[in-house]
């Protein structure tokens, strides 16, 4: 890009030195502060992460992302990570959308502005909508598993993945467990010797949050309750700053609207928008990667 | 002095249609290349059991972290246009946090390593 500025700007709107530090705007300029302590927010939740896993005893077993992420909405099958990748590419989608409404923004075309603009917030809003489903899918879980008396463990697997009654309803059968993943195992269960067994069994755990105990939850249904927690909280706290990009994204749009940056002269103030929401899907790819593949 | 933080002013806001058209076509191309690498990235991860033998997981795991980092820079450089930005706004931004972040990661595997050695020791 050129280095010109948009008009010659007289020294009083200038800082004391006679131009901006950077050959940046002031706004632009803070936004990018803000962006570097945001980003090391996020980087101390990864690698509380990372230091939780790396610290674990010798013999516990840490979920694999795979394991655990295998669900898609309407559907009963077997599809590992499928769900998570369609919500990273949306947010990138969206990411690209709103590079392109930058674009347009820095030709004065408000039809461009406006119609990438909104797409951009479409692309947020199904990923925060996503992420609800993801965490609602997580909190009740895939079936879980049911522990014996000897301490083996058998997962309970049905075609509705209920937890309430899960003998009753349609597929009901049981894996023998080996190892943490998620139904590895080949020796299968079925019929009344699977209810049987279901019976005898000293617990039930199935889920994030079952079950409770005096001292709260210690293990899931996925493993240690740390998983679970660091779960939420990344996810959670990625998912917040999405939301409020969203609503920043929505004000903006309406402002463009209005044409309140056509009368100004330059769609800066989207440029910063922008900048955030860049920085939202920066922060998903280190999610992804560190909290779903690793 | 009027304050030039209640003035909204911009430099760099503007280009012409046939620098847009340049802009756009580089949008477009990193677009296809950070998709490419995110569809290899799930394909590897939720598969590599099934092609791959349980020891080259560390392979595959330094493999999702280079790409991790390669779809950063593409996301920093071209859709945050920090690229195009002078190079003392870059190292502004980028130097503080780099030498910050390598000691966050430095200190926590060197304590993770720590306590994971303890309660081997106490176990």
């Amino acid at each position: 890009m050129s280095g010109e500025a948009t008009k010659t700007l007289s020294n009083d709107v200038l800082w004391g030195g006679g131009r901006s530090p950077f050959s940046v705007s002031y706004g632009k300029m803070m936004m990018w502060f803000f962006l570097v302590s945001d980003a090391l927010t996020f980087s101390a939740l990864l690698v509380g992460y990372g230091f939780a896993r790396h610290s674990l005893p010798p013999g516990a077993e840490w979920p694999m992302g795979e394991s655990v992420f295998r669900a898609l909405p309407f559907t009963h099958g077997d599809f590992p990570l499928m769900y998570v990748a369609f919500m990273t590419a949306v947010l990138i989608f969206s990411s690209v959308t709103m590079v392109l409404a930058v674009e347009a923004g820095h030709r004065m075309h408000k039809k461009g502005v406006i119609m990438w603009l909104f797409l951009t917030v479409i692309g947020g809003a199904i990923f925060v909508g996503s992420q609800v489903w993801e965490w609602g899918h997580f909190i009740h879980g895939s079936g879980g598993y049911i522990t014996m008396n000897d301490g083996e463990k058998y997962w309970v697997h049905n075609e509705t993945h209920d937890t309430e009654d899960p003998t009753n309803a349609p597929g009901f059968h049981l894996i023998k467990a080996e190892g943490s993943r998620y139904l590895a195992g080949h020796e299968e269960v079925e019929g009344a010797e699977a209810k049987a067994l279901f019976t005898e069994a000293v617990s039930y755990t199935h889920g994030a949050l079952a079950p409770w105990s005096s001292e709260g939850i210690l293990e899931n249904e996925y493993g240690p309750a740390q998983y679970a927690n660091f779960f939420f909280f990344i996810t959670g706290f990625h998912g917040f700053h999405v939301f409020s990009g969203v609503i920043i994204n929505i004000i903006i749009l309406i402002m463009v609207i209005k044409g309140v940056f056509h009368r100004r002269g330059h769609y800066e103030m989207v440029e910063k928008a922008g900048l955030y929401w860049h920085f939202v899907d920066l922060v998903w790819v280190f999610v992804f990667t560190f909290f779903y593949l690793v | 002095m009027e304050r030039d933080d209640i003035i909204e002013y911009s430099l760099d806001a503007h280009h012409s249609e046939e620098q847009g058209r340049v802009m756009r076509r580089k949008i477009w191309y990193v677009t296809g290349f950070l998709a490419l690498v995110t569809t290899f990235e799930v394909v590897l991860g939720a598969y590599w059991r099934n092609f791959l033998p349980p020891e080259m997981w560390q392979w595959v795991k330094w493999s999702f972290i280079v790409l991790t980092l390669v779809k950063a820079t593409y996301i920093v450089m071209t859709f945050m246009h920090l690229g195009d930005e002078r190079r003392n706004l870059r190292g502004l931004i980028l130097l503080p946090y780099g030498l910050f972040i390598c000691y966050l990661i430095f200190i926590a595997i060197w304590e993770s390593n720590y306590v994971n050695r303890m309660l081997e020791m106490f176990q």
